[in-house]
């Protein structure tokens, strides 16, 4: 290739080949078109090394300067982080034969990638709705009654986020004349000096990020994707947004209040909810909460440590979620309560699974530890005593959830009797691929720490006291576990659902509509019957002089008529005499 | 389980109690390490031995016993939604 090809092809907007690429997924059938779906990351991949920090490419549009792709630091790691989960992602889908699956995921994807370049807010908002109109497919394509009406609530919350990132920007734009996405909030770091516009964005960046009372979409809708659709949606939407609240929140007080929150809530929810999917579900939302607190804390270690950790958590999370998905493709289930024992039937999945528990339990050695370590250093360093403890706390509590709850139920625990296939090989290759990373990032963490947006000056090995304690905290939390097995104080896994905050818009507000609804109702009819009887008063008064009887319907005689018109006149005289 | 299937080397009673019996004797031993290594702490009470213990035991423990008394609220029937 010669230097000017390749300089035209770096102006390329990131994202893009994947966007057009699924253009043409329609056109191809079997596995050529799967084939394709994994060959277009690995293309967009080659073209994210072409891209140089520092570079922008400008447009004018709209009689106003956009900047739609602008590289840096920060844009770059989300960049090579989400087109690791892509590739992985298509490899573990690649024995899908859905035309809607494959094109929605290279769009979403596509969009994904185009977000984290965006350097105006416009363009910014084009590729956040573009996210949201495009992910709902992999939750619709799973054909059910229940994925659809998830579906349609998940996409009103999505694009509800994009028209409050519209209006946000359209004030921001409005107070200061700029587009520019950069850092919105003032160097105070306050919510209460921020203007209207920027509360707004904040908004729409804290509905994709899960805030607690806005993070319902998620334990709602991806548990209900189809089994690759939920691998593809755990990488990128929310990791965008931790993307936006890193470039334009960093050191926003109120996020790290609302991180803890999010780091402690959804593990309480974990312990008794029975579908494994959605356990994953609510332990996303307590590590996003993690990256919000290091995003709050705001110094170049804390937010080192947030994009550390969205970059580990990507890949072993999409792990848990591939090693749950190879269950589900297997059993047809992901409950806890019906599964148990599958090691015996899926021993690779099952060892691919425990690296991922390992893994975001952040025991030492493993890809968790070295990008926790900086975000609790970071709090550390801060004196945030009470922030820290809360962490730990929820530390332990990933220990719960996915550390443990997740293998064991599925694989070890009681035998559920289910004899099935180990999971096909091309799935079986995503996980070993995503296992390995977790493990080689966890022991030899410079390479990830190289790509930080800060330079990083912390080396999680030097003191063997954190690691030791680090393995104390999770191994005696493993105790308890035992403990509570054998005294059998563990709640038993039984089919049900549990309320959450999307009780509000799934049951309390169609009641309220209802019961509003209903008293109109009354209320209509009320003054129906009213009116009816208006009506028939008015009638009978017309019936009655009207009427065959009535005294203008009889038929007067012409003597009559000269007498009343004599009378008539008469009266006219004596209106004009008294005039 | 399946009636007169071989139990499985995570199902054996004794397998079992060896392991939680193990895995005590390894937390023992690593509270004794961490008086051994000493520790670089940032507050006052991390420096505590066996701090990072006690709170990691304590802390799964309570989440387990209040996540029980919550479901007692929260939990309703699988087609809860669809009725």
């Amino acid at each position: 290739m010669t230097a000017s090809a390749a300089e035209s092809l770096a102006l390329l907007p990131p994202g893009l080949i994947l966007i057009l690429g699924a253009l043409v997924l329609p056109f191809l059938r079997g596995r050529v078109q799967a084939a394709l779906t994994l060959l277009l990351p690995l293309v967009s991949f080659a073209h994210l090394s072409l891209l140089s920090d520092g570079s922008t490419t400008n447009l004018e549009a709209l009689g106003a300067s956009l900047t739609v792709v602008r590289v840096d630091r920060l844009s770059l790691i989300f960049g090579i982080v989400f087109h690791i989960a892509a590739v992985l992602s298509a490899l573990y889908a690649l024995h899908v034969r859905d035309t809607t699956q494959h094109v929605s995921a290279m769009v979403y994807v596509g969009s994904a990638v185009g977000a984290v370049f965006a350097g105006d807010l416009v363009t910014l908002f084009i590729y956040w709705e573009l996210t949201a109109v495009s992910s709902v497919f992999l939750i619709w394509a799973s054909r059910s009654e229940c994925a659809t009406r998830a579906g349609l609530r998940y996409l009103v919350i999505q694009v509800g986020s994009g028209v409050l990132l519209l209006a946000g920007v359209v004030l921001h734009y409005r107070a200061t004349g700029s587009l520019e996405f950069t850092r919105l909030i003032g160097e105070d770091g306050s919510l209460a000096t921020a203007g209207p516009g920027v509360l707004l964005i904040l908004a729409a960046f804290g509905i994709k990020c899960a805030f607690p009372l806005m993070h319902n979409w998620l334990q709602d809708a991806y548990p209900k994707a189809t089994v690759t659709g939920t691998v593809f949606l755990s990488a990128f939407t929310t990791k965008l947004a931790v993307y936006t609240l890193v470039r334009g929140f960093p050191g926003t007080e109120a996020l790290i209040g609302i991180g803890v929150v999010m780091t402690l809530f959804p593990i309480f929810f974990a312990v008794i909810e029975n579908d494994l999917r959605k356990v994953l579900a609510y332990s996303l939302n307590n590590q996003l909460g993690f990256m919000v607190v290091g995003v709050g804390v705001g110094t170049e270690l804390a937010l080192n440590g947030a994009v550390a950790h969205a970059f580990v958590h990507i890949i072993y999370k999409g792990l848990l979620f591939m090693s749950m998905g190879a269950v589900l493709y297997r059993t047809q289930t992901s409950k806890a309560s019906e599964l148990g024992g599958l090691y015996r039937s899926m021993p690779l999945t099952a060892a691919c699974c425990v690296v991922g528990a390992m893994s975001i339990s952040a025991f030492p050695l493993f890809s968790g530890f070295v990008a926790k370590s900086l975000t609790l250093s970071a709090v550390a360093e801060g004196h945030h005593v009470w922030v820290w403890l809360g962490l730990l706390a929820a530390s332990a509590g990933v220990m719960e959830h996915s550390g443990i709850k997740i293998p064991f139920f599925s694989f070890f625990g009681h035998d559920s009797g289910i004899r099935c296939k180990e999971a096909p090989v091309h799935m079986l290759l995503a996980m070993g691929i995503a296992a390995f990373l977790c493990i080689a990032i966890g022991c030899y963490p410079t390479p990830l720490y190289t790509l930080l947006p800060f330079e990083v000056d912390y080396a999680p090995y030097a003191d063997l006291g954190h690691c030791l304690t680090q393995l104390q905290l999770l191994l005696f939390a493993a105790l308890a576990f035992g403990f509570l097995m054998r005294t059998r104080l563990y709640p038993p896994e039984v089919p049900s659902v549990n309320l959450d905050s999307d009780w509000i818009y799934r049951r309390w507000l169609p009641r309220i509509v209802r019961a509003v609804g209903g008293v109109g109702a009354e209320a209509s009819a009320a003054l129906g019957a009213l009116a009816g009887r208006w009506l028939a008063l008015a009638l009978r008064g017309v019936h009655l002089l009207h009427g065959p009887r009535g005294v203008l319907a009889r038929t007067w005689s012409t003597g009559g008529i000269a007498l009343w018109a004599i009378l008539c006149l008469f009266g006219y005289l004596l209106l004009a005499f008294t005039r | 389980m399946n009636e007169g299937a071989k139990r499985g080397m995570f199902e054996e009673p004794r397998n079992v109690d060896r392991l939680f019996w193990g895995l005590a004797a390894v937390c023992g031993a690593l509270v004794v390490l961490e008086l051994i290594v000493g520790r670089h702490a940032e507050f006052p009470f991390e420096g505590w031995p066996g701090f990072y213990g006690v709170f990691g035991f304590a802390v799964f423990v309570t989440v387990v016993l209040i996540g029980k008394r919550l479901r007692r609220f929260l939990r309703r029937e699988e087609d809860y939604y669809d009725r």
